[in-house]
């Protein structure tokens, strides 16, 4: 399947896939209403240090350790996608506490959060990989 | 046609069918189910109370996963017996089920000390099953004062889902400490700040002792009056219908890393289980979720024959209370044994990692949670310390840390 991979060489480190990744998933049309003065809640996070900047997100594993230590069974495969589902997730954050990229992250209404490759968002493609301007972050079959 | 049978229908169960059918689509999978509910997750109950779930989202799967996986569930019936020699179970209606492979799931009971005059309480209840709590939520009541024994997990999160719905709560524990088995002094003072805040009464190192109708008399000579009783004391693993046959049982049923007990042919897995925690390297019940369902998947492979090993178990637990968020995970090596321990702290906020032997073992985060899996996988993956940079990692969890090789590895191939 389709996944977002990150080329460690091309990452500026400039953090827009953070904002993309906010804007796309805020359900609103304009950035600046989106973004302006407000905490962000991306599920990509550039991390790095002087040498060498990457973004990580979701990984999508085989076999996800979050999907088999959620508590209310919100978390679940679908055509290879981790899902969650915010309608059962009580934001015990178990899934935080066991995903071992650090790429589960409590939302704003305080359920789990995470890269659902904007399948979720109607987005035809993942934001991250749309607006990276250096083509660090792509989108495609390994 | 193998045919399994599963004692019980929790999570661990629910782990042992998926174990089962990711390899044996034919055989035949009966289960037995005392309470009359399908899988649901037995945690949320305090969330089914708050009003954050309700009776169909805190089902733990879809409502078709039996039919889905061929599953003939007995609800309402207990397993009375299990017979080794005859590779049988009996049912407290006189039922008989035989089985090629057994998975005993049994799950856990509350623990109910000998109180005098507790038959003479009217309102008190156990906090366990999702029936436990149906019945408390038909006595709540904003003028109910709610007396809760016992301030460890099952208690506190009571405690925080009834809280909106009651007048007062009173928390007694014979332990000087609340979550006693999972937080240290430092970490516990921030917790018992949030309780505070809220009005709870806590009454630590103390405990009742006997009751009279809607009276507590108390250890130390005070009295508390309630409308509700809520005993959460403690649990313990239900190990009798294996130790009645004569299979190796301590506190719970002894499994190896395949889920075998000391019988060929009989799995258990789940709260009824002690086995290995790596981060102490001793056997002992650690009654969680997430290990329970690892644990019944496990189980469920090595009934059909396929070997799987569930080898890398600790405790661990994230838990929010009243908007205090704590994860804990591992063992908590004192200095004095040996061990190390990097500590940030601020009001509010705190971090405990606790390290030995050139491993990390175990940590207590308060308030500070961000992306606290890559500790938990430094415990589970036993990375040794001197092959990361712990001095960035100690403070800032990122995959660098691990170096470049290992950042290449998960972010340019599938994992």
């Amino acid at each position: 399947m389709k996944r977002v991979y990150v080329n460690e060489k091309w990452c500026l480190g400039c953090h827009l896939c953070e904002y993309n990744c906010a804007f796309a998933n805020s359900g609103l049309t304009d950035m600046v209403e989106a973004l302006k003065d407000k905490k962000i809640y991306p599920k990509i996070h550039v991390e790095g240090n002087d040498k060498i900047n990457y973004a990580v997100s979701c990984r999508h594993c085989e076999d996800p350790m979050c999907i088999k230590s959620c508590i209310a069974g919100a978390i679940s495969k679908k055509d290879g996608v981790v899902t969650i589902d915010k309608n059962k997730c009580v934001g015990c954050l178990t899934c935080v506490l066991v995903c071992p990229y650090g790429c589960v992250t409590p939302s704003e209404s305080g359920v789990a959060d995470k890269c659902e490759l904007c399948t979720n968002n109607g987005q035809t493609e993942p934001a991250c990989v749309k607006g990276c301007p250096n083509r660090a972050i792509v989108f495609e079959e390994r | 046609m193998n045919k399994y049978v599963i004692i019980g229908n929790g999570v661990a169960a629910c782990g042992c069918v998926e174990g089962i059918r990711s390899y044996d689509k034919e055989g035949s999978i009966t289960i037995i189910s005392e309470e009359n509910h399908p899988v649901y997750s037995r945690p949320l109950i305090s969330y089914y109370l708050e009003d954050k779930t309700d009776l169909k989202r805190m089902l733990y799967r879809d409502e078709d996963f039996y039919e889905k996986n061929k599953c003939k569930v007995y609800y309402n019936k207990k397993a009375v017996k299990v017979d080794k020699e005859e590779k049988s179970v009996t049912l407290d209606d006189s039922t008989i089920i035989y089985y090629d492979k057994l998975c005993v799931a049994a799950g856990s009971r509350p623990f109910v000390p000998p109180f005098k005059g507790l038959e003479t309480v009217k309102n008190k209840f156990s906090f366990m099953k999702l029936d436990d709590a149906l019945e408390i939520e038909k006595v709540l009541s904003k003028k109910a004062r709610v007396l809760i024994v016992g301030a460890g997990l099952i208690g506190l999160k009571c405690a925080e889902g009834i809280y909106d719905k009651v007048r007062h709560i009173t928390i007694c524990d014979l332990a000087p400490r609340l979550l006693s088995s999972i937080l240290d002094e430092e970490s516990e003072a921030i917790v018992r700040k949030t309780l505070i805040d809220k009005d709870i009464d806590l009454m630590l190192g103390d405990t009742a002792e006997s009751f009279d109708t809607n009276k507590a008399f108390m250890k130390s000579g005070k009295t508390v009056e309630f409308d509700i009783l809520v005993l959460a004391v403690g649990v313990r693993a239900n190990t009798e219908l294996l130790s009645e046959e004569g299979i190796a049982c301590g506190r719970g049923i002894v499994v190896n890393d395949r889920q075998e007990t000391s019988v060929k042919g009989i799995f258990a897995a789940g709260d009824c289980t002690e086995y290995m925690d790596i981060s102490s390297n001793q056997q002992k019940v650690m009654a969680i979720l997430p290990n329970a369902y690892m644990q019944g998947k496990c189980a469920g492979s090595n009934m059909v024959g396929i070997d799987c090993a569930f080898d890398d178990a600790f405790p661990m637990n994230s838990m929010g209370i009243f908007g205090t968020h704590m994860m804990t995970a591992g063992c908590y090596c004192r200095e004095e044994d040996g061990g190390e321990v990097y500590i940030e702290k601020s009001d509010d906020k705190l971090k405990k990692l606790f390290m030995k032997d050139g491993y990390l073992k175990g940590f207590i985060l308060v308030n500070d949670i961000k992306k606290a899996g890559i500790y938990t996988s430094m415990i589970r993956n036993q990375v040794p310390l001197d092959t990361v940079d712990f001095n960035l990692v100690k403070t800032n969890p990122e995959l660098i840390a691990f170096g470049v090789d290992y950042v290449k590895e998960k972010m340019t191939a599938s994992v």
